[in-house]
């Protein structure tokens, strides 16, 4: 029988179709790699007696004639979604234990179409971070390896660097993510894979975990450009539970994969050259331009000027709206509690013991720029920075149809060299960021490898609720990349 | 600006969070390090800009002012750390 674990989801679903096996043998497939792989840490929870039962039932469905998009195939979801009766954490203490007595939208929408789930992904804690360093349950390992310093342990970058990891180890076929300036396409970038945050408002928000909830979006990670966008069909839709969750029917995204981008113009911001970009990545975007040009698309240097100053403003945007969010955990109603003689000293107890030190900081950060006094100096400030920083790209858009850049300036660093300043940390998602602010729809693929073996991504960016275009561009750019290494192992 | 001592308690208060008195330190010099970072926001000119709250092109959806759910205080108490009779309990506050 063929390696099942290597199959794109594509494939799966195909096959599953003809009958060359079942689900139950994928599964099983599956359920095997995620246990030898299991020192990568990719896992909060497995759940691999729920996935059994749920292929059992997707065998069942498939002989009755009923099976949905995704049926039989196995995923992974990231612990950020809450999930009926599965633990689910945020990779906080103070959520452990956990049981959510309700499905989130989006993994309701995938468990609707078939897919098989094997269980909760780790991520950074309430996904802030960009190294997965930051989960209660322990860092993530990246399969990569550098070819110089095989012995060496990467990061699988973050805040879904659970999701990446399994995905590039074939432990599952796909995963959830979510994505608020830039976790799902950075991890998809350390780890050789692809990812696509949708369009603000594409997918429901609900039942997932809230970050930064003007920005968070959920988005699918695959091993293929077509793979995410069979995901992405069945994880988006309107959902009246969350308001801002937009009234408008998904299309089918495979049928944008076409091939043909003949005409396009491909924008090409000039401000995406900091200094201290690296050779390799700025080699493997030049890269890409010369293969749209092959297939027939045209580049056209843009300017989005107001670019630099996306970091700063996502640095008060979303710590003000993440302490606003974990003012839930207050250790009343579910999580972590610690006792204190009074209420508030109950509260400060809990808080203290229940977040690690990014979210702390975050926390102390976002009050501070919400507090009398700072709000205007601090937050309203950024809101207007946030406006000129959407209206660069809306201007951008007027004379282009999509947007490449690179998705990270670095490949994977190691899970050692570690970064005591949080601003150094934070440039990882230079590139990122940007188009979260905007809310536009932002793909990473794997274009490349350093020349120390490391996967390096490209990005695009697509105006709002057409992610069609950028999967049309990506499809093209990932037959050129013609990406076939496999991480260790594999 | 540069936040001192008295100023991360006075947060860490607002935040309910207790911060040990030898982390204050530490956490005014990271705390003011974010804030020298973010402060070069001053430089844009955002006169006559309006503050953008969301993305979403759109305003909100309104719906029927009516009970969808209820019935269900097992399933609200379900995660509870200590719960009393169908409800959640805290700590004494009124002696």
């Amino acid at each position: 029988m063929t390696n099942l674990t290597n199959l794109t989801l594509a494939e799966a679903r195909d096959k599953l179709a003809k009958g060359e096996f079942t689900a139950v043998e994928l599964t099983q497939a599956h359920l095997k790699a995620m246990e030898a792989k299991r020192a990568l840490n990719a896992f909060i929870i497995e759940t691999p007696e729920l996935a059994l039962e749920e292929a059992k039932a997707s065998d069942l469905r498939r002989q009755a004639g009923t099976a949905g998009a995704m049926d039989g195939l196995p995923i992974g979801i990231k612990d950020l979604f809450c999930t009926k009766g599965v633990q689910t954490t945020a990779a906080s203490h103070i959520l452990e234990g956990f049981k959510p007595q309700y499905e989130s939208t989006v993994s309701g929408k995938l468990k609707q179409a078939g897919a098989v789930s094997l269980g909760k992904l780790n991520l950074d804690e309430f996904a802030m971070g960009s190294s997965n360093k930051t989960s209660y349950f322990g860092a993530v390992e990246n399969p990569w390896k550098r070819t110089s310093d095989p012995k060496a342990k990467l990061v699988p970058g973050g805040s879904s660097g659970g999701s990446a990891a399994a995905v590039a180890a074939r432990m599952v076929m796909a995963a959830t993510g979510t994505d608020t300036g830039g976790s799902i396409r950075q991890p998809a970038a350390f780890c050789g894979i692809t990812g696509i945050k949708p369009t603000y408002g594409r997918c429901s928000r609900w039942g997932v975990v809230a970050f930064a909830s003007s920005l968070d979006q959920a988005g699918p990670m695959a091993r293929s450009v077509r793979d995410c966008a069979i995901m992405l069909g069945a994880m988006a839709g309107f959902d009246p539970k969350d308001s801002t969750s937009v009234n408008m029917a998904a299309p089918d995204f495979e049928k944008a994969l076409t091939g043909d981008i003949r005409g396009l113009k491909v924008g090409i911001p000039r401000e995406y050259r900091p200094d201290g970009l690296s050779d390799e990545v700025t080699q493997v975007w030049e890269r890409g331009i010369e293969w749209l040009k092959a297939a027939g698309a045209t580049p056209v240097e843009i300017s989005l000027p107001h670019t630099k100053y996306a970091l700063a403003t996502y640095y008060i945007i979303a710590p003000a709206e993440c302490s606003s969010n974990l003012a839930r955990y207050d250790g009343l109603r579910y999580g972590l509690r610690v006792p204190g003689k009074t209420l508030d000293e109950m509260y400060a107890k809990t808080r203290a013991a229940g977040f690690g030190a990014e979210v702390r900081r975050r926390i102390l950060v976002g009050t501070y720029v919400l507090s009398a006094g700072y709000y205007d100096a601090y937050y309203a400030k950024a809101q207007k920075v946030r406006r000129l920083i959407a209206e660069d790209f809306r201007k951008a858009f007027e004379t282009v149809d999509v947007i490449l850049t690179p998705t990270a300036p670095t490949a994977a660093f190691g899970l050692d060299e570690t970064n005591d300043d949080p601003v150094t940390m934070w440039l990882n998602d230079v590139f990122t960021i940007p188009t979260s602010m905007a809310g536009l729809p932002g793909l990473s693929l794997p274009a490349g490898l350093s020349a120390d073996g490391l996967p390096l991504g490209l990005q695009l960016i697509g105006r709002p609720f057409d992610e069609e275009t950028v999967f049309k561009v990506a499809g093209v750019m990932e037959s050129a990349a013609n990406f076939t290494a496999v991480p260790e192992g594999v | 600006m540069s936040l001192d001592k008295d100023a991360v308690r006075a947060i860490a208060n607002l935040a309910r969070i207790e911060v040990r008195d030898e982390e204050l330190d530490h956490l005014a010099g990271e705390l003011s390090n974010i804030l020298h970072f973010v402060e070069q926001l001053s430089e844009v000119n955002t006169d006559g800009v309006l503050p953008m709250s969301s993305v979403a092109a759109m305003t909100l959806p309104m719906r029927k002012d009516a009970v969808t759910d209820g019935g269900i205080p097992d399933l609200v108490l379900a995660n509870a750390p200590e719960a009393e009779d169908g409800f959640f309990t805290v700590p004494k506050v009124v002696e």
